[in-house]
């Protein structure tokens, strides 16, 4: 019955298109889905939420939705969250609200159904569905440069879907594996000699998506330009598809993987260092967490390089939980920012981190709300940030056994500075933003907290990090290989 | 009743209809449109109860198959005249403009007719099974078509684009009677299912230079590289309804007398590898050449002129990479392209139609701010295009994720580049239109006017493409895999 989550918020956009009222029924459709699956993903039974529908015999491809493992309830409960938070706190343009509210909603359909996915075809599909809306949305509604970076992200993205595709269909043909089934695919081996080429597409494929240097650059300029909704579920639950897809494909192409590892870690140094670097240089906020977003991305990947490493999930068991957690944590925090942000851009007319100061005065909740989100974005103790990236630093850790430091292990190293500039970059922006002395628009006078359908959303997304900060176990025991359920019904004709 | 009637039905009911025609009112020349459309159910209905024929009869054997492929794409071709014909029904008001007497339908009749000789032309290539009755049935369908093409005979492009068409359509002509006589000066037969036990190392070269002159023809039919010159100016220049039915029936029927001819060739040991390297080198240009021709075009027409090269270019793939894997042989998967390629390609000449009947323009600037004057209507294109450009969850992409599939499991590693390249650049130039149409504003605020046949046969093809994007089986169902 998981196809209740995805056909919620597809409902609700289709009824929204016919003219019904559009915020009431978004809203309602989001909160739902929040309770829906929150509930389903911590609780539930497995015969009860699976559904697999044959849609087409040869290839064998099936309409299989449900929890594959942890790692689908974890991402599941990221989007309806971020859902919940981008519907209540978006403000539409007047006239706009159809376009608005439907698209946000598909876009999470997209991602849910792509995290609820069971089978490789509609994991792949489903994301597609959700970029569509990301491209119109962009090009349409959103701000400054917005028709330059909707053509950029679409080119891009849609190049990194082709590649990937090409690897799919590889790694499907590759297996044998009779349907296009995960459970199925997984069960099947590989040529390594082949596996090193399918490995080198998904890795180029899924690094688009995720935007792994250097295929970053379409990033920041789209989540800048992008309304804030759009940029939350993009940056916060979108973007984490790729992740999903290399942690759930990686034991396909585990020794093909090897081949590519020192060069990930060049490249995923560069997300970090590199992007780092041009992150601490932005004058304006929206750039600023668009760049944090791609380097943040640096780390995901060195928890998955650490897998690669060790060769499989049972020889470093930290690396999953620790990417997952990560991937969890920086979607919560990113789009807590991209909110904030936008609310700041909305009460003072501008992002500039030059125009702004002081707002802490006239504006002391979203002040702390913001710099919550800021300190987890550096990593503080108590946020889920900061259990996700002590995990992604012990697992680079984990298979070092005295003597030389092996390239992981040196990657590790150097990334540790990557918490440094993210200090360096979100302390300042913070400072500039809500510290010294007002200007004229960000007075008392001018400037009045925000009210309740932002300070909801930012509430429960704030709850949501000092939770899995405080207790990450919640997260991390959901991901054991002995309490992942196997799935066990049958494929219905 | 036997199968070959199917045929006759079509043809002897085109005749009946042409000589009703001259007695019929100047106002009443639709009712022959109708009356077609009667007719080609009708044959669709019989298709699913004929009998296959008595193998006894040798002289109908040796020349007409009868198996799932022929049936199939008799179907289609049955299908896309009966929806050239509802576009022709609507297209009416433009068509008569360049006639004797523009004010009246008088001139119209013989449109309609010649589509269904077309037709016909087009069944029994789907059943050609012997190079004779091959060209034959081909002569027959060119031969309208040219026709078809210049029949606005007062319209300058209409005209320009007929005889462009008679031309290059002569000289591909040529080529395929020149190619037949190689083949069977090296065999000795025109039989196809006879040739693939004929071929010896001695007779090789000569049957691949003959193989390759009617590969070069039926390029022609089927809008691929090199033979794809005529393309945008023809569809350009002729009706819209024309230009619906060479784009979407004749390109079928060119690759289902391809996959016939090819058949013996491929899957032979001695020149099978030869056969697929230029198989894959006329599918690689195809994709480039089409998408890339079509980044820049202005012109709605021109734009579906060059998808259609480009997608003639996808088909080629699995051709290309005969039967490799195990799920669906390249027969099926070439049928299963075309059942799509049919429904979206359809929609989007219903919907050019509809734009030139409001606009009087064909160009991608006269879709600017549908989004505001006709929201279904856009939202209905949105999807079309999707389609059209291969996104998931629509049909088009079940076609181009099949053809992909085949040519990654063959390992055709350079067209397969090629064609990713293609699609991505399809993502640029479909998009175009969702741009004008919700990007842009339009001069003109007032809603546009679609007459109910156009707008629920859209309603309906649109619909297809959703249902199809997530449960293709029933296209499986059709073509018999």
């Amino acid at each position: 019955m998981s196809i209740i989550l995805i056909l919620i918020p597809i409902l609700a956009a289709i009824a929204i298109l016919m003219g019904r009222k559009a915020k009431p029924i978004a809203l309602g459709a989001a909160t739902l889905n929040l309770i829906l699956g929150l509930g389903s993903a911590f609780s539930f039974d497995h015969s009860v939420w699976g559904l697999t529908l044959q849609v087409l015999s040869k290839p064998s491809i099936h309409l299989s939705l449900g929890f594959y493992d942890g790692m689908s309830m974890i991402m599941v409960a990221l989007s309806v969250l971020v859902l919940f938070a981008a519907v209540m706190s978006g403000k539409c343009p007047e006239g706009r609200e159809k376009l608005w509210y439907s698209s946000i909603l598909l876009i999470a359909a997209g991602a849910i159904g792509a995290f609820l996915s069971r089978d490789l075809f509609f994991f792949y599909a489903f994301h597609e569905l959700a970029l569509i809306p990301t491209f119109l949305m962009i090009g349409m509604l959103g701000s400054g440069e917005r028709k330059e970076a909707a053509w950029k992200i679409t080119i891009y993205l849609a190049l990194g879907s082709i590649v990937l595709l090409a690897g799919l269909i590889w790694l499907v043909a590759a297996s044998g594996s009779e349907t296009w089934l995960f459970k199925d695919i997984l069960a099947s081996t590989i040529d390594p000699e082949v596996q090193k080429w399918i490995a080198a597409l998904l890795i180029v494929g899924f690094g688009v998506l995720i935007s792994l240097f250097p295929f970053h650059s379409w990033a920041a300029p789209a989540y800048a330009s992008a309304p804030a909704p759009v940029a939350m579920l993009h940056a916060g639950v979108l973007k984490k598809f790729g992740l999903y897809g290399l942690i759930r494909l990686y034991p396909m192409v585990a020794e093909g993987m090897q081949v590519w590892l020192g060069t990930l870690i060049v490249l995923l140094l560069c997300n970090i260092l590199w992007v780092g670097f041009v992150t601490i240089n932005q004058k304006r906020l929206d750039m600023m967490l668009g760049n944090s977003s791609v380097m943040h991305m640096g780390y995901i990947f060195l928890a998955f390089a650490a897998l690669i490493e060790a060769g499989s999930f049972e020889a470093n068991p930290l690396a999953k939980p620790a990417a997952v957690l990560l991937m969890f944590a920086h979607g919560i925090s990113i789009a807590l920012l991209f909110m904030l942000t936008d609310t700041i851009r909305r009460k003072t007319g501008t992002v500039e981190l030059a125009e702004l100061g002081g707002l802490a005065k006239a504006a002391p909740r979203l002040a702390f709300l913001f710099g919550l989100g800021a300190m987890a974005s550096i990593g503080l103790p108590g946020l889920a940030n900061f259990s996700g990236e002590v995990l992604v630093f012990l697992s680079g850790f984990h298979s070092y056994e005295g003597g030389s430091l092996g390239p992981v292990q040196i990657a590790t190293v150097l990334a540790l500075w990557g918490v440094v500039i993210s200090a360096v970059y979100m302390l300042r922006a913070f400072r500039q933003t809500f510290q010294g002395p007002s200007v004229s628009h960000t007075d008392e006078n001018h400037v009045k907290d925000f009210g309740p359908f932002c300070q909801i959303p930012a509430a429960v997304l704030a709850v949501a990090l000092l939770f899995v900060g405080l207790f990450p176990n919640s997260l991390i025991n959901l991901l054991k290989p002995s309490d992942a359920p196997a799935p066990t019904e049958q494929a219905t004709e | 009743m036997s199968a070959y009637w199917l045929e006759i039905i079509v043809l002897l009911g085109g005749l009946i209809l042409l000589l009703v025609e001259a007695f019929l009112a100047p106002k009443q020349k639709h009712m022959i449109a109708s009356s077609a459309i009667f007719i080609l159910v009708l044959t669709l209905i019989c298709l699913f109860l004929v009998q296959p024929f008595n193998v006894d009869n040798e002289e109908m054997t040796r020349f007409y198959a009868w198996d799932p492929t022929a049936k199939f794409f008799k179907g289609f071709t049955i299908v896309a005249t009966i929806l050239t014909m509802l576009l022709a029904l609507d297209y009416r008001r433009i068509l008569s403009k360049f006639t004797a007497n523009p004010d009246s339908e008088d001139g119209t009749g013989e449109y309609y007719c010649l589509f269904l000789f077309a037709c016909a032309g087009m069944m029994w290539m789907a059943s050609a099974k012997d190079l004779v009755s091959l060209f034959v049935a081909l002569e027959l369908t060119t031969i309208t078509s040219y026709i078809l093409v210049g029949f606005m005979r007062r319209n300058v492009g209409s005209l320009e684009a007929g005889v462009k068409f008679l031309i290059l359509g002569a000289l591909s002509t040529g080529f395929l009677v020149y190619g037949i006589s190689w083949i069977y000066g090296a065999t000795g037969t025109t039989d196809l299912a006879l040739i693939g036990d004929q071929i010896t190392k001695e007779n090789s070269t000569y049957l691949l230079f003959g193989l390759s002159l009617v590969l070069i023809s039926l390029a022609f039919k089927v809008g691929a590289v090199p033979m794809h010159l005529w393309i945008p100016d023809v569809y350009q220049g002729a009706p819209t309804p024309t230009t619906a039915f060479l784009s979407i029936a004749s390109k079928a029927s060119g690759f289902v007398i391809a996959i016939r001819v090819i058949e013996p060739f491929i899957t032979d040991e001695l020149i099978g590898s030869k056969v697929v390297t230029i198989l894959a080198v006329l599918a690689g240009a195809t994709i480039l050449l089409g998408n890339l021709a079509a980044i820049p075009q202005t012109n709605f027409k021109r734009l579906l002129a060059y998808s259609s090269i480009a997608n003639a270019g996808f088909i080629l793939l699995p051709m290309a990479a005969w039967d490799a894997g195990n799920d669906l042989s390249s027969k099926e998967v070439v049928a299963f392209y075309l059942a799509i390629y049919l429904i979206m390609t359809f929609a989007a000449f219903f919907i050019l139609a509809v734009i030139h009947r409001n606009t009087g323009s064909d160009e991608i600037s006269a879709f600017e701010g549908l989004g505001d004057r006709h929201p279904a209507l856009a939202f209905m294109t949105a999807v079309i295009i999707g389609a059209l450009a291969g996104l998931p969850l629509t049909a088009g992409f079940w076609g181009k994720f099949l053809a992909f599939k085949m040519a990654v499991t063959g390992g055709l590693w350079v067209p397969v580049v090629l064609g990713f390249i293609g699609v991505t650049a399809g993502f640029y130039y479909y998009f175009q239109i969702i741009r004008a149409m919700y990007w842009r504003n339009s001069l003109e605020e007032a809603p546009l006017k679609i007459r109910p046949l156009s707008f629920w046969v859209i309603v309906v093809l649109t619909a297809l493409v959703i249902v199809l994007g997530l449960w293709p089986q029933p296209v499986y169902w059709l073509i018999g895999a």
